[in-house]
């Protein structure tokens, strides 16, 4: 059997032809996909197929780690959420999803979260991704479309600054579409895209912000502001010109340690541009003050006249398979389907009516993912928890903390094809069917809806999300589909209207159209490539700036912690490395935890290469080998996070907006493990 | 309890600012001399050199007063404090309740006592910056007096404008505060080379309509005199209230002065015995008055230096003890004239006490870092000073490349494998794409894998 479908891993969700013969399946890369235009794969996408055929696949379910009958298991869990709920109210019982699910389930959780539970209380791990690039985008433009244009845009253009992107690592066929355009990276570390880039800018970590402000301040300064563009699609520049006079570019360089002269070159490339693109990742994104970093991004963006204009932008770069979908459609405390608000009520009132219930059984908003995680098991917090498509024990910061209050719960539901770090902690384990093995959509980093159609068959004794869901809603007296299909056409439904409209999106249409981009609100809409070329989704059209400030990290380091430390990825594993820790060549390729480190903060420390150094903060410790390089900071050692510890040491202090952890940065101590 | 600040420059605005960020009810009243919102003093330079607009220098929006609650009043002057009344008095007669008080008077220009000196214009505010520039559009010549930061780079503004300038330094090199002898000679031949005509060492004595007087007699023309003679501590409202004030107004570690009700912050501050003139410390201070004055715990311990000369085409930082010389400390030195480069590092304790970057580096970044925050040095002090170095990697030949070196990152194949391949029979990119995956991820690496498929295809027709 031959099938067109799409990669498990990332958002760019290159397209993969899966050949399988019985049991020997092989992958190919496609060549209609924009995304991976020409066939390109990584390592990751390449060796995917070993996730079907992996021995460490879960094919029963666990009830207090032993196999049981499934009838046993959701029988058990059903009950146990029925006794929870009594004794604690519905927000007794909380969920937890991924921006891995596709976005029938994504849809279909929250959906069974509030009207099957009636908990206010769902979250995602999207939380700890995108959360900062879309309250942002949606305060300057009115939506969050990851790119809001196709990626094939960037090649056209003259100059892209990317912000906090590693894309030859996290998503390297993304590096095809830059090989045109004057490439400019900021990251504290020169990493395998810096090394591409025309201009790297190092900036300290945490005072990516500053950077922004200075680059604009020096747009402004010489006088490179589209002024013609500010005065025609955008409103509250004024404010931000005022408040960029207390950020002249000397004090810049003296907060971020970015040189003058460096500034000046990439605001001088990005305003020479006919065309360019500001794009960020989770470089900028993942600090307590997130958002506003994103903001100053796009005031750079807005300042130079990108956003909005034919072949030139701002845009996120998204990190999770479904990172756009999985933050549409209603597993976000905040939201309902067509990235509605939940606390609106004209968005209550017509999803309500899809739901067939009343607004006012609706609950209203919950707490964000790393507030859900803390109050576990506290008295005023969930007692029962559910988790989809997420592995909370190795991705949540201060993951010794989370562990300890997943522990504290009186039910822990984990689904999951693997026995991941957090499914071995749960009371109940739902072994569940996988990308190939299920169809299902998945919007990708350019808001291109994507069908991801079953080329395999399941395993015997695992299901998929949709039915164990169809499953416990019917134990408490609900009837769901676990037909992809009709969810899809329900989420249709559901977000028509909204900001996300996929009212005219089908199975077929996507077939047809190699994906079609959102907002498609009916079947002869062609979809919206690049919504803001006439306006901005604001209520007056125009593009809002919004003046920041810079501030310090949470974390400073200080004479205890005297060292910055930032997290991220590597080529070949992916988020939590549940799924790829377990194929073998990407084992080989990244076999263990590192710690980089500069050379002269490794002879200080009298470390060597190879060593293992432990790594402490003041939330925990963890260890790693040593990895010397001068690509990274003196002041600053990295850890990836793909493997359990990483997020020991990671400070949950919060955006205030977003709510994003400063997965980035914190201040620890190395040292030689003798 | 209500708050009365005098001085609304850069330090008196930050406090207030800084004050409304803390507590958004306190009643405060602003008092500036000046007549215009308060704006960003140090990109004046910028404003004289046309790299900034004039309306760019704003601090504050106009409308930020009322939409924060805070009485501001503009080019008023107080005139006396009364302190045992606890009320301040404006020019106006008018006279205002405080129970905290900041004095924020910041400083002027030092107008040197030479005949003539009326017909020069001071660098120091933005009336100032208006009055230069009014008279270099129809100027032909200028003279500034005074080698400083801010007089070099009014000379560069002017001469950025067209405009042929003389700049006159009492002293024998320029910055002497800030530079060693090598240095202000290095950055002297720099504005040469940018058409100022450096004069050191000579004293101007009267000031002509046609231009400067030196003292032996030789006249300097230019029909605009800019003076940049440094600045003095605005404290004469702090003295008369009975203030102790040496050369500023003597404050605590909390910035307070002797009496407890009242603070001074700023350029006319004197904390620990130094008076500031840069921002920086003004704003270090502001925070820590304003953490005090909201209830806070805070301790201004003074403020580490960085100079930082805003002349285009001219990069110069300076920090700390720049003068130190081998028999006190450990010097790292690097000229090089032709090029308008001088780097010096004076390190004490294994610890960056000072240093002079002149001429365009990316050192200054992570040397004004290591300064700051006082941490300690690598040994490898020229990697400081050169941070190029290490970057610097010999490109793979594919001659030179081991076989365990990693060639396709994405697919993670080295040349081994791609050796190995080729010895199967592979002989183009596409055959070691077929079987490795080298070249399917990024697509960077095609180059590489062409060379060595090449190289290993040329060696075979050698060997044949």
């Amino acid at each position: 059997m031959v099938t067109a479908t799409h990669c498990p891993y990332c958002a760019l969700q290159c397209g993969m032809t899966i050949t399988a013969t019985g049991t020997d399946i092989t992958i190919t890369p496609r060549t209609d996909i924009p995304a991976n235009s020409g066939g390109a794969l990584c390592q990751k996408g390449w060796t995917a197929a070993e996730l079907l055929t992996n021995g460490e696949r879960l094919t029963t379910p666990l009830l207090h780690g032993r196999p049981v009958a499934w009838d046993t298991a959701l029988d058990y869990v059903a009950d146990r959420l029925t006794a929870i709920r009594a004794v604690h109210g519905p927000d007794g019982v909380a969920v937890f999803g991924g921006g891995g699910l596709t976005n029938e389930k994504a849809y279909q959780l929250g959906k069974f979260a509030r009207v099957v539970l009636g908990t206010s209380q769902i979250d995602y791990n999207g939380r700890f991704c995108m959360s900062s690039a879309a309250a942002a985008s949606l305060r300057a433009f009115g939506l969050d479309r990851g790119l809001p244009f196709p990626i094939t845009d960037l090649a056209e253009t003259d100059v892209v600054l990317l912000a906090g992107g590693n894309v030859a690592e996290t998503m390297p066929p993304f590096v095809r579409h830059l090989t045109g355009p004057r490439l400019i990276v900021i990251d504290p570390r020169r990493t395998a895209t810096a090394k591409l880039a025309w201009l790297h800018l190092q900036p300290t970590p945490g005072t990516d912000l500053a950077l922004a402000l200075g680059l604009l301040h020096l747009v402004i300064a010489e006088g490179l502001v589209d002024e013609d563009y500010v005065a025609a699609r955008t409103s509250g520049f004024e404010q931000v010109r005022t408040s960029l006079a207390s950020w002249w570019p000397e004090r810049v360089e003296r907060v971020t340690g970015v040189p003058v002269g460096r500034m000046r070159e990439a605001v001088r490339a990005l305003a020479s541009a006919r065309r360019a693109a500001v794009l960020t990742g989770r470089g900028a994104e993942q600090h307590a003050k997130g958002t506003d970093t994103v903001t100053a991004f796009i005031n750079l963006a807005l300042a130079l006249g990108l956003p909005g204009r034919p072949g030139s932008g701002y845009g996120c770069l998204t990190g999770q398979g479904n990172g756009q979908g999985g933050r549409e459609h209603g597993q976000k405390a905040d939201q309902l389907p067509g990235y509605r608000k939940i606390d609106d009520p004209a968005a209550r009132e017509h999803v309500a009516a899809i739901w067939g219930v009343r607004p006012e059984e609706l609950p209203g908003p919950g707490r964000s993912a790393y507030e859900l995680l803390d109050a576990l098991g506290t008295p005023q917090g969930p007692r029962a928890l559910l988790v989809f498509g997420s592995n909370p024990v190795v991705s949540a910061p201060r993951s010794a903390h989370v562990t300890e209050r997943l522990d504290a719960l009186d039910l822990l539901v984990v689904c999951d094809i693997v026995l991941s770090e957090t499914a071995a902690r749960a009371d109940v384990v739902f072994p569940v069917t996988q990308w190939a093995e299920e169809t299902g959509t998945m919007t990708n980093l350019e808001g291109r809806v994507l069908l991801r159609r079953q080329a395999v068959p399941a395993p015997e004794g695992v299901r998929s999300d949709l039915e164990i869901i169809r499953e416990l809603a019917g134990r408490l007296g609900h009837r769901f589909s676990a037909e992809p299909r009709e969810v899809f056409e329900e989420l249709g439904r559901a977000s028509a209207g909204g900001a996300a409209d996929y009212a005219g999106i089908t199975y077929e249409r996507i077939t047809e159209e190699t994906g079609v981009f959102w907002p498609c609100p009916s079947p002869d809409d062609p979809g919206r490539p690049r919504p803001f070329l006439d306006s901005f989704a604001t209520p007056d059209g125009r593009a809002r700036f919004v003046p920041v400030e810079h501030r310090p990290a949470a974390e400073e380091p200080d004479d205890d912690y005297p060292v910055y430390l930032t997290t991220g990825r590597v080529l070949a594993q992916y988020q939590s490395g549940a799924q790829t820790r377990r194929i073998a060549a990407l084992t080989k390729a990244a076999p263990e935890p590192f710690v980089e480190l500069h050379p002269d903060l490794a002879e200080q420390l009298a470390i060597t290469a190879g060593d293992v150094v432990r790594v402490l903060s003041r939330r925990g410790e963890s260890t790693g080998v040593a990895r010397v390089s001068d690509t990274i900071r003196r002041d600053t050692v990295f850890m990836p996070f793909h493997w359990e510890g990483a997020n020991r040491l990671t400070n949950p202090a919060l955006d205030p907006s977003s709510r994003m952890p400063e997965f980035k940065v914190c201040a620890v101590r190395v040292e030689k493990v003798a | 309890m209500r708050l009365v600040v005098v001085g609304n420059g850069m330090a008196g605005s930050r406090l207030v600012g800084e004050v409304r960020a803390r507590d958004p009810h306190m009643p405060v009243t602003v008092f500036g001399a000046e007549t215009w919102q308060p704006y960003n003093r140090v990109l004046l330079s910028n404003v004289l050199a046309g790299s900034s607009g004039p309306d760019q220098v704003r601090l504050l929006d106009p409308s930020w007063y009322a939409s924060h609650g805070v009485e501001a009043v503009f080019g008023t002057e107080v005139v006396r404090v009364d302190r045992s009344a606890q009320t301040v008095i404006t020019a106006d007669g008018r006279s205002t309740p405080y129970d905290v008080l900041v004095m924020a008077t910041g400083s002027e220009a030092i107008v040197p006592p030479v005949p003539g000196a009326e017909l020069a214009i001071p660098f120091r505010t933005l009336d100032d910056c208006h009055r230069i520039l009014a008279a270099a559009e129809h100027g032909r010549r200028a003279v500034v007096v005074g080698g400083g930061l801010l007089g070099i780079e009014a000379a560069r503004g002017l001469a950025g404008r067209g405009l042929p300038v003389t700049l006159l330094h009492l002293a024998g090199h320029l910055m002497e505060r800030q530079l060693d002898a090598e240095a202000g000679l290095v950055l002297g031949e720099t504005l040469t080379g940018l058409g100022v005509d450096i004069r050191t060492g000579v004293t101007a004595e009267a000031i002509l309509e046609e231009g400067v007087r030196l003292a032996d007699g030789e006249l300097v023309e230019g029909d605009l005199v800019v003076l940049a003679c440094g600045v003095r501590p605005m404290t004469a409202l702090a003295k008369e209230s009975g203030l102790s004030v040496r050369r500023g107004i003597v404050v605590d570690d909390e910035m307070r002065t002797e009496d407890p009700a009242v603070f001074a912050i700023g350029e006319c501050a004197e904390h620990d015995g130094t008076v500031y003139g840069l921002v920086a410390p003004a704003w270090e201070q502001a925070a820590v008055a304003a953490e005090i004055i909201t209830g806070g715990k805070a301790l201004y311990r003074g403020s580490r230096l960085v100079t930082r000369l805003k002349a285009r085409s001219v990069e110069l930082a300076a920090m700390g003890e720049t003068h130190l010389t081998e028999e006190h400390a450990e010097v790292v030195r690097f000229t090089h004239r032709a090029r308008g480069t001088y780097r010096k590092l004076v390190i004490r304790d294994g610890r960056l006490v000072g240093a002079i970057l002149l001429g365009d580096t990316d050192a200054v970044g992570t040397l004004t870092q290591l300064f700051d925050r006082g941490g300690p040095l690598p040994g490898d002090r020229a990697g400081l000073l050169f941070p190029g170095l290490g970057a610097v990697t010999v490109a793979d030949s594919p001659v030179l490349m081991p076989d365990a070196a990693k060639v396709c990152q994405c697919n993670n194949v080295t040349k081994g494998q791609i050796r190995a391949c080729w010895e199967a029979g592979a002989r183009d990119v596409a055959g070691v794409a077929a079987a490795t995956r080298a070249t399917t991820g990024c697509g960077t690496c095609r180059d590489a894998v062409e060379g060595i498929v090449g190289w290993l295809c040329e060696q075979e027709g050698i060997s044949a």
